[in-house]
């Protein structure tokens, strides 16, 4: 599971979907590996207007990326080759392997064995 | 014709196997309409980047099964969306399911890069797989983040609709120690999960549907599977009744008694 999942998925529960702390989930005991991809800056650029920023900033500072600029990037700043790489490194290039997503709302620990997360809910709460 | 993504890696113990309504899924969607009508829709704009307008489409399948729909798309993105970046997401209820997605996209994409490889000034595929998530359709997603949603769904009318897996019958090492028998029902509650579809066959997309006006962008659309049990032209009368949503079919194959067999519904805000 690439860590730009994290900025398309929140918590599976209904009564979740409403509150603001359901998303991002949160990263607990997550490991990581590289899986190397050619480096595309336009391609990124295109990427970024898909992020929620807010939430990415979070993913990353759990997962110990803590360098990203505070407000997305944009015109000029989309030029600076290292913030792109940067987010290349982190949004593509990264996996993470083991650990769990859980949502500030509700604490549902969702588990991610093998790079594949598992969203479906136990039968009381769906 | 688009050469269809290798499925040969996948063991079709409870995974769906790429079967008619797979192939109408690729036909309908490298079709010469449905392909200038996506082009036109997510193609970069070739004047002044505009950010909003280039952003890279996401693209969801739910129900990936063996990852032949969601590979082939990803690998043609230039000719069915008519730009060389898109991100792929896919989500089965079986986990098995997302194994295998996750290794015919990423195969699927590899194919295709290694052939430009070889052909000088072509521009490079960057499509990129994000993962295989083992969910129940989308509710796991955020609203407003899809662009464009593929669902092939289990369309069988049947009298029962199986319920959704557990983490025990999704855990290998729960299937690695069943019995034979234990496995055989196993297996078959899996596959039971890939055709059978309730009442009209419609139960699971009844759902699907009723999530499409929450989780598609702005500029989203969606192509449902229906088979003629189904009833695809009252399916399509009802979206549009939600007001505000066109229906269309975008493809169709196997006519039976002036009936065609399987259709697929192309969803779609008006004026977007």
């Amino acid at each position: 599971m690439k860590v730009i999942t994290a900025n398309f998925v929140t918590c599976a529960v209904k009564e979740c979907k409403t509150s603001p702390t359901s998303f991002p989930l949160h990263f607990h005991d997550a490991e990581l590996e590289m899986q190397e991809l050619d480096f595309q800056p336009e391609f990124i650029r295109n990427v970024i207007p898909r992020i929620d920023w807010e939430g990415l900033r979070v993913t990353a500072n759990e997962l110990g990326f803590p360098s990203l600029p505070e407000s997305k990037p944009e015109g000029e700043a989309l030029g600076d080759e290292q913030t792109l790489k940067d987010l290349h490194r982190l949004l593509l290039e990264t996996q993470v392997m083991e650990g769990k997503l859980i949502c500030g709302n509700c604490g549902h620990e969702y588990v991610i064995k093998e790079g594949i997360a598992n969203f479906l809910l136990p039968s009381h709460l769906v | 014709m688009l050469p269809t993504p290798d499925t040969s890696h996948v063991s079709f113990d409870t995974i769906y196997e790429p079967s008619e309504d797979s192939y109408l899924f690729l036909d309908t969607l490298s079709s010469a309409s449905e392909s200038k009508w996506l082009s036109e829709r997510f193609q970069k704009s070739s004047g002044p980047s505009d950010n909003s307008i280039n952003a890279v489409p996401l693209v969801v399948e739910t129900g990936t099964g063996s990852g032949v729909v969601l590979g082939f798309v990803a690998a043609h993105s230039q000719q069915i969306f008519g730009r060389q970046d898109i991100l792929t997401l896919g989500t089965d209820v079986n986990r098995n399911a997302c194994i295998a997605t996750g290794k015919t996209v990423s195969t699927a994409i590899q194919s295709i890069q290694h052939k430009q490889e070889n052909t000088e000034n072509n521009p490079n595929l960057q499509t990129v797989h994000i993962s295989s998530i083992t969910a129940d359709l989308c509710t796991s997603l955020r609203p407003g983040s899809v662009d464009v949603l593929l669902f092939n769904p289990p369309y069988v009318p049947s009298e029962d609709l199986p319920r959704l897996p557990t983490a025990a019958e999704n855990d290998p090492a729960v299937a690695q120690a069943m019995s034979r028998s234990a496995r055989f029902e196993s297996d078959s509650y899996f596959l039971s999960l890939t055709y059978a579809g309730g009442v009209d066959g419609m139960e699971t997309t009844n759902r699907l549907l009723d999530a499409i006006p929450g989780i598609l962008s702005a500029r989203g659309v969606a192509y449902v599977l229906l088979c003629k049990q189904n009833r695809p032209d009252e399916v399509m009368t009802r979206i549009r009744e939600w007001g505000g949503w066109c229906a269309e079919n975008a493809g169709s194959s196997g006519m039976q008694a002036g009936w065609e067999k399987l259709v697929i519904v192309r969803i779609w805000r008006e004026g977007n």
